[in-house]
């Protein structure tokens, strides 16, 4: 029983408890309140929050005003150096998208399992980076057929391209603008699950090298808890780099829809 | 791997809740709190441009100010130097005035003492012609026992002075 409790499972930090309502059901599909949802909650909430720093609107701002601005002027010099003047419209979209993201990776890393709580990455889930991948794209094929019509094709042969090899080069370019939000979704969502699943095996390699005895713990504990704060640093950066990376490719898919090639 | 093995009881639950949250992030905070941190932000550096203008402003203002000053003193200094060289040529004028007028008195008496000067030497000079010649009619009355006329003396005598 000692033995079966002490093993860790780098998987069940995934699993998704419903919380509240584990049978509301609407039109047949249960949408029960799970801890992913509560999760989700807790970083808009958390979000809205931080944002309620920069709408203290002073003409010389504190520090958490000045943070709030420099996020936003993050975004929006992104847009504008991707995208372009037009790209300004965008601002509210990718810069919820990039906070969100940020916001679920980098609290999915809190070490609450310490006071016994047990954070959840939801952008584990590809159910949830799927879902905000279709947004981006869907808003990429709104925008791209609304603006250009049936032109928007032409994104798909480029500039320069022979007549003859257009009809190799156009199936090319339609499969990996499809494949677009599947990369997508997929990148986070590996991202985060793979860094997670590390920091939960090297765990276990610290509690079951210490649990087998001292010499154990050292050869092996020891090592796997200082390579652990390492990783853990490196998981904060990815934290940021994978949420920076959604909202760039967001970015520049939208910039192939305002201005085609 | 739970997402996969819970997709078929959670999808629904996982993409009704991210809609849900999602959409009031993004409405509540990219839709009604971003502008307005963005305009805060736009406010701001249109207040700085606006008071570095303002600055650049104040600074052509003095600029040209300084330049009219600099044009109002040229001025001032030029009138004063032509008023000291009307005064100076005035002054000059009047000099000269005085000056010729003194030269030219000057001058007359000078002239006056030449006349004078010559006629005394004239005079002088007719003198010791007729002395000479006198002196000459003697000598040769008495060494030569010549009579000489006397316009024949003088003749003689303003020969050997011509001759010197």
């Amino acid at each position: 029983m000692a033995a079966e409790t002490a093993k860790v499972d780098p998987m069940h930090q995934f699993t998704i408890e419903p919380l509240l309502g584990a049978n509301m059901d609407v039109a047949g599909f249960n949408i029960a309140f799970t801890n992913s949802a509560l999760w989700m909650l807790i970083t808009a909430v958390v979000l809205w929050v931080f944002m309620l720093g920069g709408m203290k609107r002073e003409l010389v701002p504190g520090r958490w005003q000045m943070t709030v601005e420099t996020f936003t002027g993050f975004i929006d010099d992104m847009l504008e150096a991707n995208v372009g003047k037009e790209g300004r419209k965008y601002v509210p979209y990718i810069f919820s998208l990039f906070m969100f993201i940020l916001f679920a990776n980098l609290l999915g890393l809190l070490p609450l399992g310490i006071v016994g709580l047990h954070p959840f990455t939801f952008t584990s889930h590809f159910t949830v980076t799927g879902v905000l991948a279709i947004l981006s794209f869907s808003i990429v094929l709104i925008v791209g057929f609304w603006k250009h019509g049936f032109h928007f094709f032409s994104l798909f042969v480029p500039h320069g391209t022979p007549l003859p090899m257009i009809p190799i080069i156009f199936p090319i370019e339609l499969i990996s603008f499809l494949v677009r939000p599947f990369s997508l979704g997929l990148r986070l969502f590996v991202a985060m699950m793979a860094g997670h699943v590390l920091l939960e095996v090297l765990s276990s390699f610290v509690i079951d090298g210490w649990n087998a005895g001292a010499g154990f713990g050292l050869l092996v504990g020891v090592p796997s808890f200082l390579l652990m704060i390492g990783i853990c640093a490196l998981e904060l950066l990815v934290a940021a780099i994978q949420a920076y990376v959604f909202a760039l490719l967001s970015s520049l898919y939208i910039n192939d829809a305002e201005n085609l090639h | 791997m739970p997402q996969i093995a819970q997709l078929a009881e959670t999808y629904a639950s996982q993409i009704f809740w991210l809609l849900v949250i999602f959409g009031f992030v993004y409405f509540v905070v990219g839709r009604g709190m971003v502008p307005k941190v963005m305009d805060t932000v736009g406010l701001r550096d249109k207040q700085i441009a606006d008071d570095l203008s303002a600055a650049q402003a104040a600074r052509d203002a003095a600029d040209e100010a300084e330049e009219a000053w600099r044009k109002r003193e040229n001025a001032n200094r030029e009138a004063a130097q032509a008023l000291v060289s009307k005064a100076k040529g005035k002054a000059q004028v009047s000099t000269e005035g005085k000056l010729a007028e003194v030269q030219a008195r000057i001058d007359a008496q000078l002239a006056d003492a030449e006349a004078r000067i010559e006629e005394s030497r004239a005079a002088a000079a007719a003198e010791i012609e007729s002395v000479a010649a006198e002196a000459a009619q003697d000598i040769t009355a008495r060494l030569a026992n010549v009579t000489v006329t006397e316009t024949e003396a003088r003749s003689a005598v303003q020969k050997a002075m011509a001759h010197g």
